[in-house]
């Protein structure tokens, strides 16, 4: 390929913009205390090492994978809560579709509680409720999938903390320094601004970024609402004043 | 067309939480019988080439006590060095080797990835790095992955080359990535991680 190239198909990612990101030590989220690095970053252009990943195209996908309110269900009935089709858009920083890239999320039950050895909360389990699912995005980069909205929940950070409704995700991208373990949160909910996990994020237009949008058009009538969530992992700039990475 | 600056801004990164198992390891949380078997749970296959070996180690916080409840990933080159391919989402082979791993610590911190070792990848100045293993590393309490890698003892002349560990000026420092072996029926390389303090691992801006 000479005197021509894609932009964000081929040449090294941008850096990552650390300030828009939650630094490593914030202290009203306690927890980060102890786990928080004090040195810099080791700072380097991606090598071939990280600039390759891990794809999904061999993992099969069962029909319920992306089914919260059924792939776990013990009596054949559904998940209790108010039904929902959460979706979006894994893009680049380029504004280009992800496609076939896995994405995984993970919540807490319609009473805000988890199926989890550690959780603490007394609100109740829901038998049909495992609270994981997963997805691969289409040529387009959307996802979608079915689930209940989870409820808010106390944690023992500052007393009295309370998460806001929110979903965790995964998503992998092409180029495993793409990873990224993120939240969604619902628009509209008061607890988002309360919370000391979302206020390690410093910036307010990037947690605007993490609020997912009400989508009425999508709802599914007499059966779920829609939320949109759109994704976007970091993008590739061009390389045509640098040495080009092989295989890349 | 040369895109100088990114038009949308990445998505920011928050913490897996505690709760991170029941996504990433359902299986190992005791949510069955939505996925078979956990992501990255088994790098190996009949069919993978190389020596097999075992990399562990422990997960530790700045005071000093393990970390339990981290997820880590691995990603490494097969042992000619190469990257698995991208595969497209209709394949229907499955590669002899992914290069991909999972796994959660145990309550002591300790991971275990049963692999092989990986081949020398070229660096960017077209020399081959010294074979090493990316790693990508949550919990809670870590509000963005932290990035590392693992290189092995007993490549010294390799590593004394290496394109990333010579970027590290402070010995001690370089060496909080370099894993040492233990023989055995299957090789071992133990290297436990440090997220602060003393023996503070070298993590990566990349
Ligand atoms: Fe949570």
């Amino acid at each position: 390929m000479t005197g021509h190239f894609l932009p964000g198909t081929d040449g090294v990612l941008f850096q990552r913009d650390r300030a828009w990101h939650p630094p490593a030590d914030t202290p009203g989220y306690k927890s980060s205390t102890l786990r928080a690095p004090r040195h810099s970053l080791l700072s380097f252009g991606p090598t071939r090492s990280e600039m390759a990943g891990p794809t999904f195209g061999h993992e099969r996908l069962g029909a319920l994978d992306n089914d919260l309110i059924r792939n776990f269900s013990q009596d054949g009935g559904d998940a209790i809560g108010q039904r929902l089709v959460v979706y979006g858009q894994v893009l680049d920083e380029n504004a280009r579709p992800v496609p076939g890239t896995l994405v995984e999320f993970w919540q807490a039950n319609a009473g805000g509680r988890y199926r989890h050895k550690k959780e603490g909360y007394v609100a109740a389990l829901d038998p049909n409720f495992g609270g994981f699912g997963r997805a691969i995005t289409d040529a387009q980069g959307f996802y979608h999938f079915r689930t209940v909205r989870p409820g808010a929940y106390p944690w023992p950070n500052g007393g009295n903390d309370w998460r806001p409704s929110h979903i965790h995700f995964s998503i992998f991208g092409h180029a495993f320094a793409q990873r990224l373990i993120t939240q969604m949160y619902f628009e509209g909910d008061p607890m988002i601004w309360q919370c000391p996990i979302v206020g390690t994020i410093p910036d307010r237009a990037a947690i605007e970024q993490l609020i997912a949008r009400l989508d009425r058009h999508n709802t599914t009538p007499m059966d779920a609402l829609a939320y949109r969530f759109d994704i976007v992992l970091r993008g590739r700039r061009s390389t045509m004043f640098e040495n080009r990475l092989e295989g890349n | 067309m040369l895109h100088p600056t990114p038009t949308l801004k990445e998505t920011p990164s928050q913490t897996a939480g505690p709760y991170v198992h029941i996504g990433m390891t359902p299986n190992f949380c005791g949510i069955t019988g939505v996925i078979d078997a956990d992501p990255g749970a088994s790098m190996l296959t009949p069919d993978t080439k190389g020596e097999r070996i075992t990399i562990t180690g422990r997960v530790f916080d700045g005071s000093g006590a393990p970390v339990g409840d981290a997820v880590l990933e691995i990603w490494q080159a097969d042992a000619d060095g190469a990257y698995a391919a991208p595969m497209g989402p209709n394949s229907n082979s499955r590669p002899a080797f992914t290069g991909w791993g999972r796994q959660p610590a145990g309550s002591d911190g300790t991971f275990v990835f049963e692999t092989i070792k990986p081949g020398r990848v070229a660096g960017p100045d077209g020399r081959p790095m010294a074979p090493h293993v990316s790693v990508w590393i949550v919990a809670r309490g870590i509000n963005i992955g932290l990035q590392t890698r693992i290189y092995f003892a007993d490549e010294a002349e390799a590593n004394a080359g290496d394109h990333v560990l010579n970027k590290i000026m402070d010995p001690r420092r370089r060496e909080t990535l370099v894993a040492h072996r233990q023989e055995g029926a299957v090789p071992r390389y133990v290297l436990d991680i440090h997220l602060q303090g003393d023996r503070e691992t070298v993590f990566f801006d990349i």
